[in-house]
């Protein structure tokens, strides 16, 4: 305890003012979490006696089912690209990410439109063969096993990445050693580069799980009872905030859980490439025949990940996009972008001051800060957005008080009911996101790299500039791209904070697929995608060049 | 002298003070309220902004920015959310002789704090060829084992089914709802999920013969121009429940005054445009739901149903019910 307060006196101005930004951003999280000292009746012994235990069982076997089929979907094809070449091999690196611009809701609208019992596909089935319904068996997309489809399509892409820019970065040294010491190829994969992998691999994971509970669209128009669903039936149906907020802490509380039992479950391992020299990983042709399957494995995830849900709406949206386009749709594209790009911008800002406020001044304050932070991400966006409006209209009330006083006017509400409001939540529920890449980066630059530019006399600010930036480069680029990507396809916080005559693209997609107005709905659905897939390709160029940068 | 003209309608123009407007919380999607609002606009000259949202996060939000909500008028999808809100002291009584005159007594706050504006009824839909009309009579009678793995509706997390239980409630008590509750979930063709217009689409798959859904899905299908959605939509047909008692299910779109309103004269004028002939004509054409006042002109699909009899329940009473609904139905295992 003493050393820390010592430590605390020492830290320069800029640290000090990182932890004051980083801790106001908490707020929101600790005003979730502070609700489970108020009394919300009888509701949670109802909710105990009556669906409590579904919602549990069936947020597990989603988290469960996800992990599961998203670890494999995003490991895989990374392994293959990165260490063999084949047959499209190249296109398939990028093309890999792409799901990464779908919206899980909309994914999860446009295969419903396609296979549901409705759908052309079954209806088709029973035209061609006279069958009724009930005469075949066909799967219900709808169900717990759909949605952990559908959620694993479009989040594998965070493991994906993770896994391929950690693999990148292991030095062929490494592979060399192991087969001298009698590992076979593949083996070296599984006994070497997969562990050196691990922590990166493990991250990726920890945002899909994160981002699976925290889903309501998906689950929500499939009909699964989920703690999320539950959270809303709590609030809209029971009338209940409090409880609400109460079950979204003990949320929070298990997602705590999982980060400190991974923590704990690496605690003595450090995983730094020590040697200073770095071969390229050779990447292993794979002729003709070989190839297919490789090229097979890897285009399945693009193709039913993008591709068909793409063209679905594609096919939807010629039918109405000239209605859907009308004059305003320009400027929810824009407000669209701008908010993503500003957010996106400050996240990866803010990341690197904690990340390197942390690296600067090791030790339980900004240890916890970190974790915390990342918090948000597991939280539904409704909560967080409640989460914000408590703090930030107490403010309000408060400044408007002191004004009236000073004025005589009265100025009304400043900051909530307006655009920052709205990037402060998405800071404080995307933050994970740009955190996460920020550190892995900063973990990955030896101690040593600073001591040396120690001794060329810099130092703070300077040495941050001089020496990490530039080896940062592409993982900050990477936390840019990965927030501006959320951040387009981010509803429910935007939906209750956003000011008067405000509309994005998520909104427009959300009010037209919330009335089944599908068809309609498809242009705003196909604009969040389009607007996601430049950057989304710009991150796969960043991350190759990143192999040659190592050198 | 000349200019007196001039200088007497110069004294007539009103002194150009801050640009008068009205500020909504809508629960209520932009498409299906923003036209109405754009024509308010141009007849009055005073602004419409919007926010839409989900009501009850609408409601959070004015509760929490509490007397500096810049919002004048909260508007909902369902009477239920309009008691919420008025019970959160989030609105305020008007006294409004127009208002008063045209909307029905059961279609709003018995004190005035909020207004019903267009009528949605919850009804039976049922297969063309499988179900024939004379099996037909209630809700109640949907819970008869007679129709086990029929019927179609969707989650009771959705606040239509929420109202609907409500009602039951008043007219049943809590004992007879649930056990009610248990017949309809018996008889249910699938796990709920989806939207209305889903369950209209599993009918005409053969999925189920019978489904509970809200009037302006139906309508909307109908003449949404899709030539699958109109197909599924012509396959089903409409049947007006408890014509020989209460009547059907009905609820309304509605809107109240928020407590902080500033511009609540404008807010007022803006109810009662919404009233007018004129706007209950548009309700019909545009959002296919019934005028909440007599002597308009029905939209042609709506007239195809024919007249019907509506639950006279004061709707203020769904709002009261709606907890008490959402957990019989949780204990019910109405998923």
């Amino acid at each position: 305890m003493k050393t820390d307060t010592f430590k605390l006196r020492l830290q320069p101005p800029w640290v000090a003012l990182t932890l004051l930004v980083a801790g106001v951003l908490l707020l929101p999280v600790i005003v979730v979490a502070a609700s489970v000292f108020l009394s919300s009746g009888d509701i949670w012994q109802h909710l105990y006696d009556t669906v409590l235990a579904e919602y549990v069982a069936n947020s597990l076997l989603l988290a469960l089912g996800v992990g599961c089929l998203a670890l494999p979907l995003g490991v895989i094809p990374a392994w293959l690209v990165t260490l063999y070449r084949f047959p499209c091999s190249r296109q398939l690196e990028w093309a890999l990410l792409l799901p990464l611009a779908m919206p899980a809701y909309i994914i999860a609208y446009t295969y419903t439109g396609l296979l549901d019992v409705a759908g052309p596909l079954q209806s088709w089935l029973r035209a061609a063969f006279a069958w009724q319904y009930g005469d075949y068996w066909f799967p219900d997309i709808r169900s717990l096993p759909g949605a952990v489809l559908m959620l694993s399509l479009v989040l594998y892409p965070y493991i994906y990445l993770l896994a391929r820019a950690a693999l990148l970065e292991q030095s062929a040294s490494v592979v060399e050693v192991a087969r001298t010491l009698g590992v076979k190829p593949a083996g070296a994969f599984f006994k070497v580069l997969l562990p050196l992998s691990r922590p990166a691999i493990i991250v990726g994971l920890s945002l899909v799980l994160m981002e699976t509970l925290a889903d309501y669209g998906t689950v929500q128009y499939f009909g699964v009872a989920t703690f999320t669903t539950g959270i809303f039936r709590t609030w809209f149906g029971l009338g209940s905030s409090i409880a609400a907020a109460q079950l979204s802490a003990l949320l929070m509380l298990f997602v705590l859980f999982l980060i400190i039992l991974e923590q704990y479950s690496r605690r003595q391992s450090r995983y730094h490439d020590t040697s200073t020299r770095y071969n390229r990983l050779e990447q292993k042709h794979l002729h003709s025949l070989r190839g297919l399957p490789a090229l097979a494995v890897c285009a399945l995830p693009v193709l039913f990940g993008f591709v068909i849900p793409s063209g679905q709406l594609l096919i939807w949206g010629m039918q109405t996009w000239r209605t859907s386009m009308d004059s305003g749709f320009f400027t929810i594209v824009m407000n669209s972008i701008e908010l993503a790009l500003i957010t996106a911008v400050l996240a990866a800002l803010l990341a690197l001051a904690v990340s390197y406020a942390r690296r600067q001044q090791p030790g339980i304050m900004t240890n916890s800060f970190n974790r915390l932070l990342g918090m948000g991400y597991a939280v539904p966006g409704a909560v967080i957005a409640v989460g914000v409006l408590i703090p930030f209209t107490w403010l309000d009330r408060h400044m408007s008080h002191w004004f009236t006083l000073l004025s005589d006017t009265d100025p009304g509400l400043l900051l909530s009911g307006t655009i920052t409001i709205l990037v402060f939540a998405y800071l404080v529920r995307f933050l994970a996101l740009s955190l996460n890449t920020v550190d892995a980066g900063l973990a990955k630059i030896k101690p040593s790299m600073d001591e040396a530019g120690k001794s060329l006399g810099l130092s703070g600010f300077r040495l941050l500039r001089r020496v990490h930036i530039p080896i940062l480069r592409g993982s900050l680029l990477t936390a840019v791209l990965l927030v501006f990507v959320d951040v387009l396809k981010e509803l429910p916080a935007t939906l209750i904070l956003r000011p008067f005559n405000f509309n994005t693209l998520a909104v427009r997609t959300y009010e037209l697929a919330n009335e089944e107005r599908l068809a309609d709905a498809a242009s705003p659905a196909l604009a969040i995608v389009l607007a996601g897939i430049l950057p989304v390709i710009i991150l796969s160029k960043a991350i190759s060049q990143s192999r040659s940068a190592n050198a | 002298m000349r200019y007196i003209h001039l200088i007497v309608l110069l004294a007539l123009i009103p002194p150009a003070g801050p640009a008068q407007e009205v500020n909504v919380y809508s629960g209520r999607k932009e498409a299906l309220i923003k036209p109405l609002f754009d024509e308010y606009t141009k007849e009055t000259g005073i602004r419409v902004n919007l926010v839409t949202g989900k009501a009850d996060a609408l409601i959070k939000r004015l509760e929490l920015e509490g007397e500096n909500s810049p919002a004048d008028l909260l508007l909902t999808v369902d009477a239920g959310r309009l008691y919420r809100a008025k019970e959160l002291g989030l609105l305020q009584a008007i006294t409004s002789v127009k208002l008063d005159k045209t909307v029905p007594e059961n279609y709003r706050d018995p004190q005035g704090y909020w207004y019903g504006l267009s009528v949605r009824a919850r009804v039976i839909v049922r297969s063309r060829t499988k179900i024939k009309p004379a099996r037909l009579s209630t809700y109640e009678a949907l819970a008869d084992p007679a129709w086990h793995n029929q019927l179609c509706v969707r989650s009771s997390s959705n606040i239509y089914n929420q109202s609907l239980v409500a009602s039951m409630l008043a007219h049943h008590g809590p004992e007879e709802t649930e056990s009610w509750i248990r017949g309809l979930v018996g008889n249910f063709a699938r796990d709920p999920k989806g939207g209305d217009r889903d369950q209209i689409k599993a009918v005409a798959a053969g999925q189920c013969n019978l489904a509970l859904v809200n009037t302006y899905y139906l309508a909307g299908m109908l003449s949404s121009g899709i030539d699958a959605e109109v197909d599924a939509a012509e396959q089903v047909a409409l049947f007006w429940p408890n014509q020989d008692g209460r009547g059907a299910h009905v609820n309304v779109s509605g809107a109240g005054i928020t407590r902080s309103a500033r511009n609540k004269t404008a807010a007022v004028q803006l109810l009662e445009y919404l009233v007018s002939v004129q706007a209950q004509e548009w309700y019909g054409k545009t959002n296919r739901e019934f005028p909440v006042r007599d002597g308009v002109a029905g939209d042609s699909i709506l007239q195809s149903w024919g007249e019907f009899k509506a639950d006279n329940l004061n709707l203020a009473i769904l709002g009261e019910n709606n907890q008490d609904a959402v957990r019989a139905m949780d204990r019910a295992g109405w998923k």
